[in-house]
């Protein structure tokens, strides 16, 4: 087992010995991980060590070429990101997680749009509730936008970012990935990010959060995990390591 | 209230000075000049006034709207299913070719002696294959939209020559039901079936595309390919379902275009594609897609329309209609770009 002493052990998602090929580039050679409930692992590794790899195939983007993926105890095969959602996995991409030409409440709810009546899957969008959610959930994650109707290109980067948090929150996500959440932000944004990832596990909520930056992962994650060529290489509780550590591995 | 609460995340503008007085109507006008169609409507209905007094009144006279709008539906179905697509992220130039390739099959259908409705059902559904395939080859293959619908541009014109054999056949009047498709209608016979038609599509397709959560569908795969994909939603069929619906409404503008004429051409709807592309941008679609309307592609379309009738009317050497087409194309987009900055620059606060 590659848990991390003093962690208990009661992961929402494990993952044993899985293996990605990308046109003959072995991209995950053998991971194998635990995910334990509540708990922030910050993920971190050079371009190409295949953390984007890890999490896209728990993301639901990819299927492994071997091995296996567990969500709270059962084998899981995801065929898609929307099976992911439903089993309670949502990811935050660092750019890709929401349409600038649509408003904010059309953004929150795209594939999970309340309809009202509907033929083949085809239905009328409830606007009204649409609407009042999106106002709902943005003041879940305490952010305040002039209205739900808004068009994403307008907000700034860490506005985005919130939306795309209160997102996943209001799905009532289990595990919250994210991708590089402080990349282009402004240094007040990102305090505020991670000050919300610091908060997830209070909240019933277990992250993986990516990122290039030791300092962000060190200050709000309870775990790192390092990886190079496909492989962990370092996997240690915050309090038992240090920065100096993570990057000699890498 | 929950937990997060504490967290705060984003900016928070409640703190900024609010605008009491002036902040609706500047919210009214930021929401009208964000509008995709706006250009196009100001266009259209400076147009109408010029070639109203140009023509001494003749413009907007009953005989004449009738010749308007009675063509219409034509081109304005196609310019329909090229809106949606290209909101979609998609292009279709094969829709010329489909113009004339339905109606030629169901012409030689019925030359051997099949019946009006299956002749068409079965020129429809050929129309959806071709749909089909323009969606499919592009998906499968990854190829542009732009190049696999240049190919079948190509092989569907060919194709309508060669099963024409060389000579348009013409359809028999008896066969088929004129009423339901180009007799005059309404009150002082002002309007064609098909312009019922043609609205009662617009208008479902219009429909389809901003109140379901197909149309946000659309719109999150053209506007932004990688958020759809990760929102799980199946872009792969949303985008064949719109090749589908654009080839689908070419076809049939066609089989409208025959039925008003007696025989199909073979050349029928030759620059009908630039021309729907052309309707679609000047009615405020981005060629990136994500924006857009169906209103505007059907004001687009009508406004090449008011244009090639007004010229004539006014007087003006027809030869000029396309100059006018192109330099209105242009003056669109850059008109809708101009405003969307506009609308952007309105502050508004809360």
């Amino acid at each position: 087992m590659d848990v991390a002493p003093g962690i208990p052990v009661d992961p929402v998602i494990s993952v044993r010995n899985l293996h990605k090929w990308f046109a003959g580039v072995h991209a995950l050679r053998g991971v194998s991980l635990d995910f334990a409930r509540n708990r922030a692992v910050g993920l971190v590794g050079d371009n190409g060590a295949g953390k984007s790899t890890l999490i896209s195939i728990l993301a639901g983007l990819y299927s492994p070429d071997e091995g296996e993926v567990y969500v709270e105890g059962r084998p899981v095969r995801m065929r898609g990101p929307r099976d992911a959602m439903e089993l309670g996995i949502e990811t935050i991409y660092q750019y890709d997680s929401l349409v600038p030409s649509m408003s904010i409440a059309r953004n929150l709810f795209i594939g999970r749009e309340p309809v009202r009546a509907s033929l083949f899957g085809v239905g009328i969008l409830d606007e009204r509730r649409m609407r009042s959610e999106t106002v709902a959930a943005l003041s879940a994650v305490d952010l305040h936008l002039r209205s739900p109707d808004a068009v994403v290109a307008e907000l700034s980067g860490g506005q985005r970012q919130g939306v795309a948090i209160a997102r996943a929150m209001h799905f009532k996500s289990k595990v919250l990935i994210l991708d590089e959440p402080t990349n282009h932000l402004s240094v007040k944004e990102t305090n505020k990010v991670i000050d919300f990832v610091r908060s997830l596990g209070g909240q019933g909520v277990t992250s993986i959060f990516v990122s290039h930056n030791m300092h962000h992962v060190f200050a709000c994650c309870d775990r790192v995990v390092a990886m190079a060529h496909g492989r962990v290489v370092l996997d240690r509780n915050i309090g038992e390591t240090s920065i100096e550590e993570v990057y000699d591995v890498l | 209230m929950n937990r997060w609460v504490k967290t705060s995340l984003g900016v928070d503008d409640r703190n900024q000075p609010r605008i009491r007085g002036g902040a609706l109507v500047k919210r009214l006008m930021k929401s009208f000049a964000q509008k995709p169609e706006l250009a196009a409507v100001l266009l259209l209905s400076l147009l109408v006034l010029v070639f109203q007094i140009r023509s001494q009144g003749v413009f907007l006279s009953g005989a004449n709207l009738r010749g308007i709008l009675g063509l219409l539906p034509e081109t304005a179905l196609v310019a329909v299913g090229v809106t949606l697509l290209m909101i979609c992220g998609e292009f279709d130039l094969s829709v010329g070719s489909v113009f004339a390739l339905m109606p030629m099959a169901m012409a030689v259908l019925m030359g051997h002696g099949w019946p009006f409705l299956p002749a068409a059902a079965a020129g429809l559904g050929l129309c959806a294959a071709i749909g089909f395939l323009n969606g499919w080859l592009t998906i499968r293959f990854a190829i542009p939209s732009f190049i696999t619908t240049l190919g079948t541009m190509f092989m569907a014109r060919s194709l309508t020559v060669v099963i024409s054999g060389g000579f348009p056949p013409r359809l028999d009047f008896e066969a088929i039901p004129e009423h339901l498709f180009v007799a005059f209608v309404g009150p002082g016979g002002v309007l064609r079936a098909s312009f019922l038609w043609f609205v009662a599509i617009a208008t479902s397709i219009g429909f389809l595309l901003a109140k379901t959560n197909f149309g946000n569908w659309v719109r999150a795969t053209g506007g932004f390919l990688p958020a759809a994909r990760a929102t799980g939603i199946p872009t792969d069929l949303v985008k064949i379902a719109c090749f589908v619906i654009c080839s689908v409404l070419a076809g049939f503008a066609g089989m409208i275009q025959v039925l008003r004429v007696g025989s199909p051409l073979p050349s029928m709807g030759e620059g009908l594609e630039l021309a729907a592309v052309a309707a679609a941008v000047i009615g405020g679609t981005a060629l990136t897609g994500g924006i857009g309307s169906i209103l505007g592609g059907v004001i687009g379309a009508t406004l090449i329309r008011v244009i090639d009738n007004g010229l004539v009317l006014s007087r003006v050497d027809s030869n000029w209609f396309k100059f006018a087409i192109g330099a209105l194309t242009v003056l669109a987009v850059v008109g809708n770009a101009w405003l969307r900055r506009r609308a952007r620059a309105i502050k508004v606060d809360e």
